[in-house]
């Protein structure tokens, strides 16, 4: 075989089939085929990669020292008041979890206000991947290599994802955004702590499967309500895939599936609901009474 | 024949100010693209920003219209002068004005057509789509069809539709062995006006620019650099 084939993939059950075959993970395969595609050494992909885990560590942190409003007057100072309860010693979901909601919060408010972060897959999905792995870091030791190696594990899949069907939610809503970002954390998760591609694969597809359908429909057309609290929110929905997986449960369906399903369900999504704030959520009564007179619609 | 036409970092990245990748990442990229274009044919003092869709429907609050500015200002999808560059237009003496527009039901619901206008009277209109993630396609430059991403160093001929223009072209990249990715030509009228873009794996040196524009039926030609 072509030597630049070996590691070309188009759907996750290829991408599964190589990992088996060369007994490597879906960050190594992921990593092998960015060489060969970018032309960029293997070295110089993994730094950049490590420069972007920096900034997201970045956008958790400077999100959970937000204290003032964001311009729409939608967001901020909720990541610092959920991490102080995460503290208190008496968060319902315990002392981790909580924090996790955090820091998915915390990189969406900075996002609101113009802050520095890495869209993963987007922007309004940008603060699952990043919660996921800074609370993998702190709570389990997992060092940065590991996590960038991790990320490796996301693209890898969310390629797939971005090629097949979309991750944009102005083509197929919320589920191409955070159903993706989800998806794709799950995995990275299991990766990251030492799961099989087959166990991440699983991860990848409970997050999916669990987020088809969702819409966006952001109130007065800004990236806050409902994406700071579904960033905090589906970050502890990755987790629990990722746990479900390494628990040796089978979701049933394959993740090309889920991956059809998703973009099956996009195409049949109404405009009104990807992203134009024309409909659900971002014309209820109260939505349009917080938004008059700043509605970005 | 490679399977996925997709980078590890086109789903973790870029690095951005948002609020949305699509929106105002994507954004800034569409305005950095046609900034090349439009800085490699003169200095422009005015341009037309019309929004379609979603950029129309939902840009206020995602900042496109400043993502845009940004990026026709040239500034990086990173860059957080990004919140003030209406301000910085001002500033530099450029005038923006915007609109909405229908462009149709092909177009991607994130579209954009861009217009810059010259002191030479002379316009250039370029129409692009943010199409996911930051990720970028200019759709059609002076009417032409394009496909034109930023993922790699393009150039951008402007040229009369003769024999031998491709051969002249390409004899000059391998002179300076600029390995070719692609090449898209197209034209309105057979010997008529016609549009090249070729994309390649390294930069165009400045040398090989001033060469191709002293073939006789070359109009315009402009560098385009790969966008981080």
């Amino acid at each position: 075989m072509n030597d630049s084939l070996v590691y070309d993939y188009e759907t996750t059950a290829e991408m599964l089939a190589i990992c088996e075959r060369e007994s490597i993970s879906i960050s190594e395969l992921t990593q092998r085929r960015e060489a060969i595609f970018s032309g960029i050494s293997r070295e110089e992909n993994f730094e950049k990669m490590r420069g972007h885990f920096r900034t997201m560590r970045q956008s958790v942190r400077r999100g959970l020292e937000i204290v003032s409003s964001s311009p729409s007057g939608l967001s901020g100072g909720d990541a610092k008041k959920i991490l102080e309860y995460a503290n208190s010693g008496n968060a319902l979901l315990g002392v981790d979890l909580t924090r996790l909601v955090a820091y998915g919060y915390a990189v969406l408010e900075t996002n609101a206000q113009f802050g520095k972060i890495v869209a993963t897959p987007t922007a309004g999905s940008a603060g699952i991947v990043p919660a996921c792995l800074t609370l993998l870091e702190e709570t389990r030791g997992i060092d940065e290599n590991t996590l960038t190696n991790a990320l490796f594990t996301a693209s890898g899949i969310g390629m797939v994802i971005a090629d097949k069907a979309f991750i944009a939610g102005a083509q197929g809503g919320c589920q191409a955004e955070v159903g993706s970002a989800s998806c794709i954390a799950a995995a990275a998760i299991v990766e990251a702590l030492g799961g099989t591609p087959r166990q991440a694969c699983a991860a990848a597809t409970f997050a999916l499967i669990n987020t088809l359908g969702l819409v966006c429909d952001p109130i007065g057309g800004f990236v806050e309500v409902p994406c700071v609290s579904r960033n905090g929110m589906f970050a502890v929905h990755s987790y629990l895939a990722a746990g479900l997986a390494l628990a040796g449960i089978c979701p049933r369906v394959t993740l090309d599936d889920a991956i059809f399903a998703m973009r099956d369900i996009g195409r049949r999504m109404p405009a009104e609901l990807r992203e134009t704030s024309k409909g659900g959520l971002a014309i209820s009564p109260s939505a349009c009474a917080r938004c008059r007179g700043t509605s970005a619609s | 024949m490679r399977a996925m036409n997709i980078s590890a970092f086109d789903v973790i990245g870029p690095a951005m100010v948002g609020p949305s990748s699509s929106h105002t990442a994507g954004a800034v990229r569409l305005g950095l693209l046609a900034h090349h274009i439009a800085r490699g044919i003169a200095p422009f003092a005015r341009v037309r920003i019309e929004l379609h869709g979603s950029f129309a429907a939902t840009g206020k609050g995602h900042a496109t219209d400043r993502g845009l500015v940004a990026g026709i200002l040239g500034l990086l999808p990173d860059d957080e002068r990004l919140k003030n560059s209406l301000q910085l237009a001002r500033n530099r003496g450029i005038g923006i004005e915007f609109r909405e527009v229908d462009l149709g039901t092909d177009a991607h619901p994130n579209s954009v057509r861009i217009t810059f206008f010259f002191a030479d009277g002379e316009t250039l209109v370029i129409q692009g789509a943010s199409i996911g993630g930051g990720n970028v396609q200019l759709c059609r430059i002076d009417g032409f069809e394009t496909n034109l991403t930023g993922t790699l160093d393009s150039l951008v001929c402007w040229h009369m539709d003769r024999p031998g223009f491709l051969a002249h072209v390409t004899g000059l990249l391998a002179c300076v062995e600029a390995n070719i990715a692609t090449i898209l030509t197209a034209r309105k009228m057979r010997g008529n006006d016609a549009f090249t873009i070729i994309k390649t794996d390294s930069p165009i040196p400045d040398d090989c620019l001033s060469v191709l524009l002293r073939i006789p039926f070359v109009r315009q030609s402009v560098r385009i650099p790969k966008i981080s």
